[in-house]
């Protein structure tokens, strides 16, 4: 009996050995598992995984220990999570933010930690590669503004929308969505008369509702999680019946998801996203095929979240495997072979960065339908290739416009 | 002057669901001093198991009553097995108090995952209600929510003011060593109305459930808002509960319609102003 314990610490010994060696890259992935994104955030793990789990935890002989940590939406969380993961269990590379204020938040970070290589979650504010970016902070998918390519268009000339009202949170990434939607409505001749910043996390919402002019032809909502759960359920409650055009996660596939009656008023929405979970590419079938096997437990299709975890993760793996984990030099190598990588991402474009290490990306305008089983699901409209973060303009012009803000862009 | 309307009103059925909230919260302070942190967790509780229960047997009302039951018996079990093992050390309390609201959030992601989920509601309240004068739709569970807790209120009332139970209640309000000594057993009192109070809480989250929606964090922002409405209005009192919710009901209200970015400072602007100049809250009673 004796000898079977001394044998049994002698291995647990040797296990807690291994994971010391020099031959292992630890990566930190921070993402909300708590609040209102918990949902999100757990999915963001999970592509994240995904990318690890097809290397089969190992890149040519360098096993990867993947650690998580929560923030909970605010920059200075997202901060704390990355010094813990940097100073204490000395990650290699970060993956992460999820929200748009952590990410500029952590793009800040980065400046002060060169050995370390932070590789952005699925924040998409539009700031933190376009001003002031920093060297180490890479970006493998698109900024809000991106994500809404296509949508403008779409709401004023197939739709006929001509005025629209905007309901969002109140901070970068929707600042983001709403420039990535206006540029192309006002462009097209649409007008934009009243926009309404909503705090985070707010549950009621009915002042805002009954606040709403009555003359516009539609409303886009630019809101995420429960968030938006609580906004479409007040407003079908109050009677509305304005057509809803959706943000990026206003309509993902984890609100479709959500439990609830509101869901009746989303079906035919239009929406601008880069994940749409029922998209019928190959490419992405295999992936979500995959995402199912190894999570059962997850949503009936990849999020934008475990999207944009994956491809990030992915990006590390490659250029790992490239430069056989060699990560001495402060990791220069393992930079220059991600700031020339392209590889083929799960929606068949082709995933490259552009000067500010920001990716240019595949873009889609979808709509909600009801699927034979009655779930709800969205399909794709139309598909916009090669998506750069200057919206296709002048890069002098776009600069000049400004950051983003409450009041900027705007065609009242 | 409509959209003026709309918000007193949307106000109103805000302050009816914070009522709810803090009710129980502000009836056990007010015998026992005990700052139950974990108030917002029992709410959250009622919230989810009331979902459950719905989804299950399709009734409203039994998810309600379920919900209130489990954050009762959830309360019960608080008390007699960890807050009342600490009676009169009211700091210690507090502490195991939030460690026990963290446990409980924890182990409900666990079980219910991090959707968003809303109460399905029954025929009578799902749909909306055009409202005379003004000319808006509005929706029926909103206005039930006031009645909801009008009729909470009155029956509290009656309880605490009218029956031999309430004015034990009282008696240990304001003088426990006494009503011990006149052989009261204390320690089964308050069990009981720790499981008042969640049944409070769990009826609150349920409802709370259906008008809004429950995911995690839910917790938290009902414990902050029954904090400061019985800040405000008082700690212990049932009339500066119904007023504290009142007050920062239409103060949410009024903030999100008319300076939506700021909305929120309004609220702990009147908690600042009641602590300046009223410490111990509208309603409350000095300590002595």
């Amino acid at each position: 009996m004796n000898k079977l314990k001394m044998a049994a610490s002698a291995l647990a010994l040797c296990a807690m050995a291994v994971p010391a060696s020099a031959e292992e890259v630890k990566i930190g992935v921070i993402s909300i598992l708590e609040g209102a994104f918990a949902a999100l955030g757990q999915d963001g793990i999970r592509g994240a995984e995904l990318a690890v789990l097809e290397t089969g935890g190992e890149v040519d002989g360098n096993t990867i220990e993947v650690i998580t940590m929560s923030s909970d939406a605010s920059p200075d969380s997202a901060v704390n999570a990355a010094r813990k993961l940097i100073e204490q269990d000395g990650v290699d590379i970060i993956v992460g933010p999820l929200s748009g204020s952590e990410g500029l938040a952590l793009r800040d970070l980065s400046k002060s930690y060169p050995g370390v290589t932070f590789l952005n979650g699925s924040s998409a504010a539009q700031d933190t590669t376009l001003r002031d970016s920093s060297d180490n902070f890479y970006r493998f998918g698109g900024d809000g503004a991106q994500w809404m390519v296509g949508v403008g268009d779409y709401a004023f000339n197939d739709m006929g929308y001509k005025t629209v009202a905007v309901i969002a949170e109140d901070y970068s990434f929707p600042y983001t969505q709403v420039l990535g939607f206006m540029t192309e409505f006002c462009e097209a001749g649409g007008k934009v008369p009243e926009k309404f910043w909503t705090p985070i996390g707010n549950k009621d919402y009915s002042s805002v509702v009954y606040s709403i002019p009555q003359d516009v032809d539609a409303l886009f909502v630019a809101l995420g999680g429960a968030d938006a759960v609580n906004f479409l359920t007040q407003y079908s409650q109050a009677g509305g019946d304005k057509p809803i055009i959706g943000g990026s996660i206003t309509i993902d596939q984890s609100i479709l998801d959500s439990k609830g009656p509101f869901k009746k008023l989303l079906v035919g929405a239009p929406a601008g996203t880069p994940t749409v979970g029922d998209y019928d590419g190959d490419e992405w079938k295999a992936f979500t095929a995959s995402y199912t096997e190894a999570f059962p437990d997850g949503f009936s299709a990849p999020s934008i979240f475990a999207h944009h975890y994956y491809m990030s993760t992915k990006a590390a793996m490659l250029a790992l495997d490239e430069v056989d984990g060699d990560l001495s030099d402060n990791q220069a190598a393992f930079r220059a072979a991600l700031n020339d990588l392209t590889f083929t991402t799960p929606t068949g474009g082709t995933m490259r960065l552009d000067k500010n290490r920001n990716g240019v990306i595949d873009n889609f305008v979808t709509e909600v339908y009801e699927r034979d089983d009655g779930t709800l699901g969205n399909r794709v409209v139309k598909v916009v290739r090669d998506v750069d973060q200057l919206l296709g303009q002048d890069e002098e012009a776009f600069l000049a416009s400004g950051p983003v803000s409450r009041d900027n862009p705007s065609c009242p | 002057m409509t959209l003026f309307l709309i918000v007193t009103l949307n106000g109103l059925t805000l302050a009816a669901l914070y009522f709810l909230a803090a009710s129980g919260f502000s009836l056990i302070f007010g015998l026992m001093r005990t700052v139950n942190m974990a108030h917002g967790a029992l709410l959250m509780l009622g919230g989810y198991v009331g979902y459950s229960i719905v989804d299950a047997t399709g009734s409203w009302g039994l998810g309600v009553v379920g919900g209130g039951l489990a954050a009762a018996l959830a309360g019960a079990i608080v008390q007699a097995g960890v807050l009342g093992w600490m009676q009169g050390d009211e700091l210690r309390q507090t502490l195991a108090s939030i460690a026990i609201s963290i446990i409980m959030a924890d182990l409900m992601l666990w079980h219910w995952g991090g959707l968003t989920y809303q109460v399905e509601l029954p025929e009578a309240l799902a749909g909306g209600q055009r409202l005379p004068v003004l000319g808006v739709g509005y929706a029926n569970i909103r206005l039930a929510l006031m009645a909801f807790a009008l009729a909470t209120g009155l029956a509290l009332w009656f309880l605490i003011q009218r029956t031999r139970f309430g004015a034990v209640i009282r008696a240990g309000v304001d003088d426990q060593d006494m009503l011990r000594a006149l052989g009261y057993p204390i320690n089964r009192i308050f069990v009981l109305v720790f499981a008042l109070g969640g049944m409070l809480a769990g009826m609150a989250g349920v409802v709370a459930a259906s008008a809004l929606s429950i995911a995690p964090g839910t917790d938290l922002q009902f414990l902050l808002s029954s904090l400061v409405v019985v800040i405000v209005g008082g700690m212990g009192s049932i009339g500066g509960a119904a007023l504290g919710a009142l007050l920062v009901g239409l103060a949410e209200q009024y903030g999100l319609a008319y300076a939506p970015t700021y909305g929120v400072v309004f609220t702990f602007a009147i908690m600042v102003l009641v602590l300046a100049v009223r410490p111990q809250g509208l309603l409350g009673k000095a300590e002595l």
